[in-house]
């Protein structure tokens, strides 16, 4: 049963049905927890006993920087997915993804600033996660920029994969010299946000904003995902018997 | 010529690109030329504090060397990939990440061992204290190979593309970071005289991890970039 659905989505023409009754799923789902999930943080949490109503910005700013290596990692898994077993869909996803990741990236990085400007005094300190985040960045342009730059959208999607994977070797290494680097150099005198305990009242609202976020990259992945599929798949029949059917 | 062995196939291709790197000399000259010219302008940028000059040293020598690097990479596998060589070595019957080690070794030979050969006198050029000077170019010899192998993977992916210069800067300069802060550490370290055995233990693993893992993703970059 389960070997049959993966079957079944690797192919473009089921993927694109399937993604297209998912869609409106998720864009609900992540609009109910977004509501939620920022009225309870933003209105509801009560204000952090040393940082005042600063720290709220974290209800947007932690989900960020966790999707912005959540999506690396799918990317890097479905890299891997693509190059063993040649599988179409993966290689969609691959790169429907690097996108959004950037864009969660800089926003965990702009997000970081604004908090940064009242807490440290300055926009930009070279803490060592934010200059993890901001060479993750860069990771991300540069699978955005190889892929766009390689004319044959298969072999991009499979130069991509290889470059997804390099990176999830190297991001680990990146982030442990990155801290290494920071300790010796300027030692931590600012605690941060993960205090060893969080009042539950903060830590829900910023689980439900995790979660929004999540079902967010999942309705924007499966929209470029189609997108894309459409755009592979023009010359096949079925695309074309769609088109003409809705142009009835 | 069937029964070429793998040893001998790979000593071949390292003798054939040193030669031809060796008919074009003047070439060889550049990344050098390239390392001591942003070493100097440094000095010239900062202004003229000995300590000062001391301070960001290490930083700059390392900096420069991974523009230097940068600058070279292109020309790995570039003039193979335009003759069709690297096509007949995707076809030969050895394991083409072998083969990519010893184009690598090759590129190493003739652009990184030289960074390690004028090190010293950018050291002194820097103001970098003569103990610290051995520390230096132990980084040099350990970071180097990693920047050339790790640079390969940028350059297979690259190697059919027109304009790829800028995107192999944007591929390869993020996952150089680690190697430039621990080998700068261990210079800084030098100065102040404390032993850098952690640094240079984590070099050399980096220099193990990649010569391990890097030619296999070249390999599996160019045959992509050949398809």
């Amino acid at each position: 049963m389960i070997i049959r659905f993966f079957h079944q989505m690797g192919s473009p023409r089921y993927f694109y049905k399937v993604a297209g009754k998912l869609i409106p799923w998720f864009m609900t789902g992540f609009l109910i927890t977004l509501v939620w999930g920022l009225y309870n943080g933003l209105f509801i949490a009560p204000p952090d006993y040393q940082q005042g109503e600063s720290y709220r910005i974290m209800y947007i700013h932690v989900p960020a920087a966790w999707m912005s290596m959540f999506i690396y990692v799918v990317m890097a898994v479905s890299g891997l997915i693509s190059l063993v077993w040649r599988i179409k869909m993966t290689e969609i996803i691959v790169i429907s993804s690097a996108t959004v990741g950037a864009s969660f990236t800089f926003l965990a990085l702009a997000t970081g600033s604004l908090w940064g400007k009242p807490m440290w005094g300055t926009w930009w300190v070279w803490d060592a996660r934010l200059t993890s985040e901001l060479l993750l960045l860069f990771l991300y342009l540069g699978i955005i920029a190889l892929h766009s730059a390689i004319e044959d959208k298969r072999v991009a999607a499979r130069a991509v994969s290889i470059l997804a994977l390099v990176g999830v070797v190297n991001i680990p290494i990146i982030h442990y010299s990155v801290e290494w680097w920071n300790t010796l150099h300027q030692p931590a005198s600012i605690t941060k946000f993960d205090k060893p305990s969080m009042d539950m009242s903060m830590l829900i609202p910023l689980l439900t904003m995790a979660i929004s976020f999540k079902l967010y990259y999942g309705a924007v992945v499966l929209m470029r995902a189609r997108a894309e599929i459409i755009e592979r798949e023009r010359n096949s029949r079925w695309v074309q018997e769609m088109v003409e059917e809705e142009a009835k | 010529m069937s029964t070429l062995s793998l040893t001998s196939a790979f000593s071949l291709l390292l003798k054939r690109d040193l030669v031809l790197a060796y008919r074009r000399r003047a070439e060889l000259v550049n990344p050098m030329l390239f390392f001591v010219l942003v070493t100097a302008m440094f000095p010239l940028g900062i202004g003229n504090d000995a300590k000062l000059i001391t301070a960001v040293g290490p930083g700059v020598v390392w900096v420069a060397a991974l523009l230097a690097a940068l600058l070279s990479l292109d020309s790995m596998f570039r003039s193979d990939f335009d003759d069709g060589s690297l096509e007949q070595f995707m076809l030969s019957a050895h394991p083409v990440s072998i083969l990519v080690l010893a184009k690598i070794l090759a590129h190493w030979l003739v652009t990184g061992l030289p960074l390690f050969i004028i090190a010293p006198l950018l050291a002194v050029l820097l103001n970098i204290p003569a103990s610290a000077i051995p520390t230096l170019m132990l980084t040099l010899i350990l970071g180097t190979p990693v920047l050339s192998l790790i640079g390969s993977v940028g350059v297979a992916l690259t190697v059919g593309l027109r304009r790829g210069g800028v995107i192999l800067s944007l591929l390869v300069l993020p996952l150089y970071v680690p190697v430039l802060i621990f080998a700068t550490d261990a210079v800084k370290t030098a100065i102040v005289g404390i032993p850098t055995t952690a640094q240079l233990s984590i070099l050399s693993a980096m220099l193990v991890g990649s010569l391990v893992l890097a030619p296999m993703a070249t390999a599996a970059s160019l045959r992509i970039s050949l398809s």
